[in-house]
């Protein structure tokens, strides 16, 4: 049933503020005082900003735009329902350490926001400082992460290098024995990095901006954005009429590059596969999360217990959501070379998300040659960790038309004047 | 897993025989010190990202080893033709069998 809420007046949405007070009112009241969290808007003519794509990263600018800019005229678009793209898909690891000073800026900017998220949000997003464990297997590696650690060090980001026993004192499960086909000789650790519950980003941000009067609309396929006689935006044409903007963020992960086509505006996106999987549900053994390049496996455990593995992206281009079994044969493989303990575990579903991926394996965010276009894009197999420092200074970029310092070097134009930052060759992971 | 007919093989395998290799039909400027900025942007940097049939470079990698090219749709990853490199480019209409 669709009631349309077309007026302010109408719009009688108001947050309730959750407390251990309001947790055990509504305990001992059978739990029937909860309220709805946002309400399902239904689209207005007109709109000062349009943000199409309701992942963390949309809905987390909508929300800054609201609370720190004061524009609350804004609605955000999604073809699906909320956080059921690759918010909803990834495997929900968070950290910092990128090589480059550029990448470092940015992460640290999220991880910062990261730490207060829940208070600020007033919404349990379960971050959790569990430390993030990079796996060295050989004298390459151990070059290259020492390279890391120094370079972050030097960043103000925290890293350190332990040696094998070090990492196994760490992470208990972790198989160190010198036999293996790939042994572990040391690793790399942040210990500030962790996890986060990922729908609850969603949620969180969706009831914070919802509060403040931004519309999420759900369910309606933003087919392509209209630019007006002198170029700039009019807006976007929806699967429910047309919805003029003066502003448009396009954050739609791997339907970026379609997007932006029709504006007129090519993008340099690839869109691949990227496949998850979790295990059955088994009591706390993984205290933290643990990464390999080398054999190319991560891994860490969710609360409710289920071992959450990361695969890599498939070979080819793909719009599918499914991605192949051969990487998930790989990647499982993998998982069982550095924690035999698991190689009994039944895997109980798996999935894909499509990411879009850019030359450097950096994003793309901030303005583009199309007045009143904005872009944030081109995150590839880590937007998650990005997530509110991403939508922080996206919301800084709408607002004030020009790029925050922090995401000024993301720039589109990056590609035709050569300024890469080339976390590709560098990053920590295999991206 | 995805199952490839190599054109020189004249056989259909699996992927696992195969590695991608980018989008196809893309040329070197001919003349590249004369090129611009944007036209090497678009030539290094710039792919059409097809969300439907995609036109795209294979290598029978573990096989007769060769390069050849092929028309695949994004949406379902179904391989609509493959053929040998440097061939011409096949019309959309031909190969999905669409007369949009």
């Amino acid at each position: 049933m669709l009631i349309a809420i077309n007026n302010d007046c109408e719009r009688a949405f108001t947050m309730t503020r959750f407390s251990a007070l309001s947790l055990l009112k509504n305990a001992v009241t059978g739990h029937k005082g909860w309220t709805e969290q946002w309400p399902d808007s239904q689209p207005k003519a007109e709109y000062d900003v349009v943000v199409v794509g309701a992942g963390g990263h949309g809905l987390g600018a909508a929300y800054y735009l609201a609370k720190e800019h004061g524009i609350t005229n804004v609605a955000v678009i999604d073809k699906g329902w909320l956080g059921g793209g690759n918010t909803g898909r990834n495997t929900t690891i968070i950290r910092s350490n990128y090589l480059y000073d550029e990448s470092a800026r940015l992460y640290d900017h999220a991880l910062d926001l990261w730490e207060g998220l829940s208070q600020e949000l007033n919404y349990n997003v379960m971050f959790s400082r569990r430390g993030v464990m990079m796996l060295a297997h050989n004298q390459h590696d151990i070059q290259s992460f020492q390279r890391h650690i120094h370079a972050n060090r030097l960043n103000g980001v925290d890293n350190k290098w332990l040696s094998a026993k070090e990492a196994k004192a760490f992470c208990p499960p972790l198989n160190i024995a010198p036999d293996a086909r790939y042994p572990v000789v040391g690793a790399a650790l942040q210990m500030r990095a962790g996890t986060a519950r990922h729908d609850a980003v969603a949620w969180g941000y969706a009831r914070g901006a919802a509060a403040r009067g931004v519309d999420i609309i759900q369910n309606c396929p933003v087919t392509s954005i209209r630019r007006g006689p002198d170029g700039a935006v009019e807006g976007v044409e929806t699967a429910r009429g047309f919805i003029k903007a003066k502003k448009v963020a396009v954050s739609a992960a791997g339907h970026t590059s379609v997007l932006m086509d029709s504006a007129g505006v090519r993008m340099p996106l690839e869109s691949y596969p990227l496949q998850a999987l979790v295990s059955e549900p088994v009591k706390p053994i993984m205290p933290c999360v643990v990464m390999s390049n080398t054999v190319h496996a991560y891994i860490s455990q969710s609360d409710k217990g289920e071992l959450v593995i990361g695969s890599g992206t498939d070979q080819y281009t793909s719009y599918s959501q499914r991605g192949g079994l051969p990487l998930i044969e790989h990647t499982v493989a993998a998982i069982c070379e550095v924690f035999p303990i698991f190689n009994r575990m039944r895997m109980l579903r798996k999935w894909g998300g499509i990411v879009d991926v850019t030359p450097d394996r950096s994003a793309i965010l901030g303005k583009t040659p199309v007045k009143g276009l904005y872009v944030n894009c081109g995150w590839g197999t880590g937007g998650f960790k990005a997530t509110p420092g991403a939508a922080h200074v996206l919301a800084h970029t709408v607002a004030k038309d020009e790029p925050h310092a922090i995401n000024a070097p993301f720039t589109l134009e990056r590609f035709t004047t050569g300024r890469l930052i080339d976390e590709a060759a560098a990053a920590a992971v295999a991206h | 897993m995805l199952l490839i007919k190599c054109p020189y093989c004249d056989e259909t395998l699996p992927e696992l025989e195969f590695a991608y290799a980018g989008e196809a039909h893309i040329t070197r400027p001919p003349t590249p010190a004369e090129a611009s900025d944007e036209e090497w942007r678009d030539f290094l940097f710039i792919r059409s990202n097809v969300k439907g049939a995609h036109y795209e470079r294979w290598r029978h990698v573990h096989g007769c080893g060769r390069f050849f090219n092929a028309v695949r749709d994004t949406v379902s990853d179904r391989f609509l033709v493959t053929y040998p490199a440097g061939g011409l480019r096949p019309a959309v209409d031909d190969v999905t069998g669409s007369s949009k």
